[in-house]
């Protein structure tokens, strides 16, 4: 046995991992990265990198969040915040092809308003948190909304780019027959909106049978009773939802209307009429 | 008031890119008749009429509807009144009967007084010469002739004034592209319309339109009276592309 139990010997004894036992766990990505070249699939780099990556990345946070946890400043937290949704949104618009700079702001303004108030509505109402800014709750709890609000905005995106590429015909013939962009859209808009949210639906409907949520198993892990660590799962699940839907609605609806110029013609992918374009600047 | 072209194009050009799809167009298109825009691929037709109904803007130029520059116009209530058939029709989720309501419920608040006088939709599928009973039919189902008779009777549903068709007949075997020609026809001298109407067969425009605009690498060559410019045109390569065409 590599690892030690280093508390004592209660009911709740947590075992430590050791830098060696982590050593140990990295066998696992080699057995990746071995399948990857077996395979020529490409892959051993991006998980060698990526397992690097993820060490430094978490070992990192895991110093800011103590410290943050034992300054107790409400201004440093926000700031953690900030970067967190930052990173997120160049995530999230990294993949889109065009309007990079258009989907920047729009990604972003939609998870801070979706993450955001979901956050909010958790701290003040649900939990009543004091003080409000407490990084050992507020941390942990954004940036597991923050990466499914990502997802959501990135599919919203995509699939909406996507959908009104495919559906340049239909959207045309509505707005020939004096449809409004918003009304000549809806079809694409609605299949963005379902892409982003089905896998929040199908998490809901999997979480505790095929899936242990992250928080939930760390809290247990850690010593907590199974119950109060399911209490705060909910609570979680309930905010992925949430921010999943407020983000997508938002990059959706807002992101629908850099497809038409100010006169309502479409601009997909081709250049728009030079005249519309300038008027719609 | 019929002095008034129903379209005015002055000085327009468009670009798309490098490519200049129109240059230099001035061109009058007399209300109340059926003109037909001809001339051989990447002639600018399609992106020509495309700007009668603002689907898209000129790069620079005049575009003015019965006296009035286009753009002091509403575009959605533009677009009522300058109905467009595309080349390959889109049939919305429903029947056939819905596609025309839809049509219809589309109008914008701003047209209650137009809408007093809205068309009845069994009315306009007569005249699209589609038999009334189609109505209840699921429009994804339909060929390609009826799906084109349906898009121009859901076009009728706005009431416009004008009706742009884009190569309507193209996609069509020869015998229904005829029937529809004949509807065009029809249509035109029963709702007095001024049609509009891109087509690469020569003996399509002759039949149907009172007037002729060959395009030919984004410019206009030639305009006038359909049979004049058909037995004697002026410009050599009109005559050189009827020759051809024949």
């Amino acid at each position: 046995m590599s690892a030690a139990i280093t508390s004592a010997a209660v009911s709740n004894a947590v075992l430590t991992l050791r830098w060696y036992d982590l050593a140990l766990a990295s066998a696992l990505v080699l057995v990746a990265m071995a399948i990857s070249v077996w395979q020529r699939l490409g892959l051993a780099r991006g998980f060698a990198v990526g397992a690097i990556r993820a060490v430094v990345q978490l070992v990192a946070v895991g110093y800011v969040l103590a410290f943050l946890i034992s300054i107790q400043r409400w201004y440093l937290v926000l700031l953690a915040l900030l970067v967190m949704l930052i990173a997120a949104t160049l995530t999230a618009t990294d993949r889109q092809k065009g309007r990079r700079a258009t989907l920047f702001v729009i990604s972003g303004t939609a998870m801070l308003v979706g993450a955001g108030l979901t956050l909010a509505y958790v701290d003040a109402v649900v939990m009543r948190l004091h003080p409000w800014y407490d990084p050992q709750y507020l941390i942990p709890l954004f940036g597991m909304i923050i990466g499914n609000a990502m997802n959501g905005a990135a599919l919203a995106a995509e699939r909406l780019s996507s959908e009104m590429e495919l559906r340049r015909a239909e959207v045309e013939s509505y707005l020939a027959l004096g449809a409004s962009p918003k009304r000549a859209s809806a079809e694409a808009v609605r299949r963005a909106l379902v892409a982003a949210m089905i896998p929040t639906v199908n998490m809901l409907m999997v979480v505790g049978l095929v899936s242990l949520p992250g928080m939930m198993t760390g809290q247990v892990i850690a010593g907590q009773s199974p119950i109060t660590a399911v209490r705060y799962q909910i609570v979680v699940v309930f905010m992925l939802a949430g921010a999943v839907a407020v983000t997508s609605v938002v990059v959706a609806l807002w992101y629908q209307r850099s497809f038409f110029t100010s006169a309502e013609q479409l601009v997909v992918r081709s250049i728009p009429s030079p005249r519309s374009t300038i008027a719609a600047r | 008031m019929n002095d008034v072209p129903a379209f005015c194009l002055r000085q327009v050009e468009q670009s798309r890119g490098d490519v200049r799809t129109l240059r230099a167009i001035n061109l009058d298109i007399p209300m109340g008749e059926v003109v037909a825009i001809v001339g051989p691929s990447g002639a600018g037709k399609t992106s020509l009429i495309r700007l009668l109904n603002r689907l898209d803007d000129p790069s620079q130029g005049t575009v003015m509807y019965l006296g009035s520059p286009i753009e002091s116009i509403h575009v959605r209530q533009l677009r009522r009144r300058v109905a467009f058939v595309f080349q390959t029709p889109v049939m919305f989720a429903g029947t056939v009967a819905d596609n025309l309501a839809l049509a219809r419920d589309l109008a914008p608040p701003a047209e209650d007084a137009r809408a007093t006088a809205m068309p009845d939709a069994g009315e306009m599928l007569r005249l699209a010469g589609v038999d009334p009973e189609f109505a209840s039919r699921d429009a994804q189902s339909l060929s390609g002739g009826e799906r084109q008779r349906v898009s121009i009777a859901r076009a009728l549903m706005t009431s416009p004034d004008a009706l742009l068709l884009d190569e309507p007949t193209s996609a069509l075997d020869p015998d229904v592209a005829d029937h529809i020609m004949a509807t065009i026809r029809t249509l035109a001298e029963r709702m007095h319309l001024t049609v509009v109407m891109v087509t690469h067969r020569l003996e399509e425009a002759r039949a149907v339109s009172s007037h002729t605009v060959f395009m030919e690498a984004g410019s206009v060559i030639e305009s006038g009276p359909t049979e004049a410019m058909f037995t004697a045109p002026n410009a050599a390569r009109t005559r050189d592309y009827l020759v051809r065409g024949k």
